[in-house]
């Protein structure tokens, strides 16, 4: 009777068990330094740009948004903290997690899913290499280390766009109590959780995107399934996960 | 078992595989000794791939055992069982390159990767370079799997198979849709890695020919070519044996004698070609 359960637990539990091998590889030899610092380029110097780019644009589109807001309050100086603080928290680690899942976890995806279909992993597995340690570890290590500094770039480069549009274009407020009032209004609490998530946000990204790879069958077109599965399932986590970590950091 | 007691390289007991209720693998059981070769005929789908893949632990046996350079891997752990796999060459039909990587990083991967060997970069590239001569394509290096033929491809496979000089060498169907000269040079290939190093083999196919290439043809260092292994005729080799699968049951197991004398319907055919 409910075993239309079974595939969602079984998928639950396949993902998990490649999570727990992929963990427990981390300490283990051999690391694969060059793998790890050629994902890290790949993943984190490559999303660069496009993490510049909406960085700026949610920051400049979010001053724009208050700027009718606040001026109803007549608290327009204040723009500097709203634009920090909801990119900070919110916009910055989201949306770069969310561009990044797009980028890379596709790319992942669709990467591991077309060695397993032409027998690539079976070869990597038969020349004596683990999948997981050689293909899952660096993947997982370099989204984990990149996505928060790409998190930090997509804030920093939102504040000075949001800058521009309160200060140069709207003179909302000065610049220097546009700095000021974003500077004072965060706390470690928001700084916490706006690296924090990002943290988790790429161990999702990168995990999903090597889980739905690593299983692909049926040719190219399961490629194409699982790369957007891979986007899909990673994006509906994010969400998932930043609604808990936001929960538990707004009752600290 | 301890390993190094006896000869025996790879041994199936009883091993059954089955996908989906339907038997890959029947209750098959052989053993393989060290410099011995074995030729797996088959038609497609009797089993052949899943006794490889089987042999090396890619395939886990629903019933019986596989001992593989003196390990029991019917009940070893995967991480267990990579460092045995480095010990074994093995080159899939598909050939399994990685196409992202050129011909050099190909044959260098097990060098490189494999946990239980610490390569040295400058000995690495002499020993891939050699590796890439035994095959005659020194000179595609640089080169990506794409921008190689079928046979090219399948010679660079077979590099990578020999390059950590393993204790037995698995190969897929190595001949499958190459035209008869380039089947030759590749059956040359294996006889050449055999001969020099004295590995076992396994061969799976289901061209017979290749089945007597392997049995009555020798290395001549010399000469620098395979030629017949006894020029009077006589075939001299009782250490390639000849394998039948049908639908997974193992059918036949002899001498090419035996297999020529065989008068079992299914068996004869694979001779009659």
């Amino acid at each position: 009777m409910l075993d239309f359960l079974k595939p969602p637990i079984q998928t639950f539990q396949d993902f998990f068990l490649l999570a727990g091998r992929a963990l427990r590889t981390l300490p283990r030899r051999p690391h694969y330094g060059d793998d790890i610092s050629l994902q890290m380029d790949m993943i984190g110097v490559g999303s660069v740009p496009i993490v510049l780019l909406v960085g700026f644009f949610s920051g400049a589109v979010m001053a724009l948004q208050m700027s009718r807001a606040l001026a109803q309050y007549g608290a327009t100086g204040q723009v500097g903290q709203i634009v920090a603080i909801t990119l900070v928290r919110e916009l910055g680690p989201v949306l770069t997690s969310l561009l990044v899942a797009g980028r890379v976890g596709s790319g992942i995806a669709s990467e591991l899913g077309s060695m397993k279909v032409t027998e690539q992993i079976d070869a990597m597995r038969a020349l004596g290499t683990d999948p997981v340690q050689k293909l899952v570890k660096p993947r997982l290590t370099a989204t984990a280390f990149t996505l928060p500094l790409l998190t930090i770039i997509a804030d920093f480069v939102g504040m000075v766009g949001g800058y521009l549009m309160a200060v140069p274009v709207l003179s909302l407020t000065t610049g220097a109590q546009y700095w000021n009032n974003a500077y004072r209004s965060l706390e470690y609490n928001d700084i916490t959780q706006g690296l924090l998530k990002p943290f988790l946000f790429a161990i999702i990204i990168a995990l999903v995107g090597c889980y739905y790879g690593l299983r692909t069958t049926g040719g190219t077109q399961g490629v194409g399934r699982a790369t957007t599965q891979a986007v899909v399932v990673a994006s509906i986590w994010i969400f998932v996960t930043n609604l808990m970590v936001t929960r538990i950091f707004v009752n600290l | 078992m301890a390993e190094g007691r006896d000869n025996t390289v790879l041994r199936f007991e009883n091993v059954s595989v089955a996908f989906d209720d339907v038997l890959a693998l029947d209750k098959v059981s052989f053993v393989l000794e060290r410099g011995e070769s074995r030729v797996v005929l088959g038609t497609a789908g009797s089993g052949k791939t899943t006794l490889l893949k089987t042999a090396v632990g890619l395939i886990r046996p629903d019933s019986g055992r596989v001992e593989l350079l003196g390990h029991d891997i019917s009940k070893m752990e995967e991480s267990e069982l990579y460092d045995l796999r480095s010990r074994v060459g093995i080159l899939f039909q598909e050939v399994g390159l990685f196409d992202s990587l050129t011909v050099e990083e190909n044959v260098a991967y097990p060098l490189r990767n494999q946990h239980t060997r610490q390569a040295v970069n400058s000995d690495l590239r002499e020993q891939v370079v050699e590796a890439l001569r035994f095959v005659e394509l020194e000179h595609t290096l640089d080169k990506f799997p794409s921008e190689l033929s079928g046979g090219m491809r399948r010679r660079v496979g077979i590099a990578r198979a020999v390059v950590t000089a393993p204790d037995v060498v698995l190969y897929d169907s190595p001949t499958a849709g190459l035209d008869p000269i380039t089947a030759y040079t590749i059956m040359g290939l294996l006889i050449k890695e055999r001969d020099i190093r004295n590995a076992a083999t396994v061969m799976v196919t289901h061209r017979y020919q290749d089945g007597q290439l392997l049995a009555n043809f020798r290395y001549n260092p010399q000469a620098g070519e395979i030629e017949p292994a006894s020029r009077n005729g006589s075939r001299a080799d009782l250490r390639t044996k000849f394998m039948v699968l049908q639908e997974g049951r193992l059918v036949f197991e002899g001498v090419q004698e035996e297999l020529e004398a065989s008068t079992d319907p299914y068996v004869s055919k694979f001779v009659r070609r």
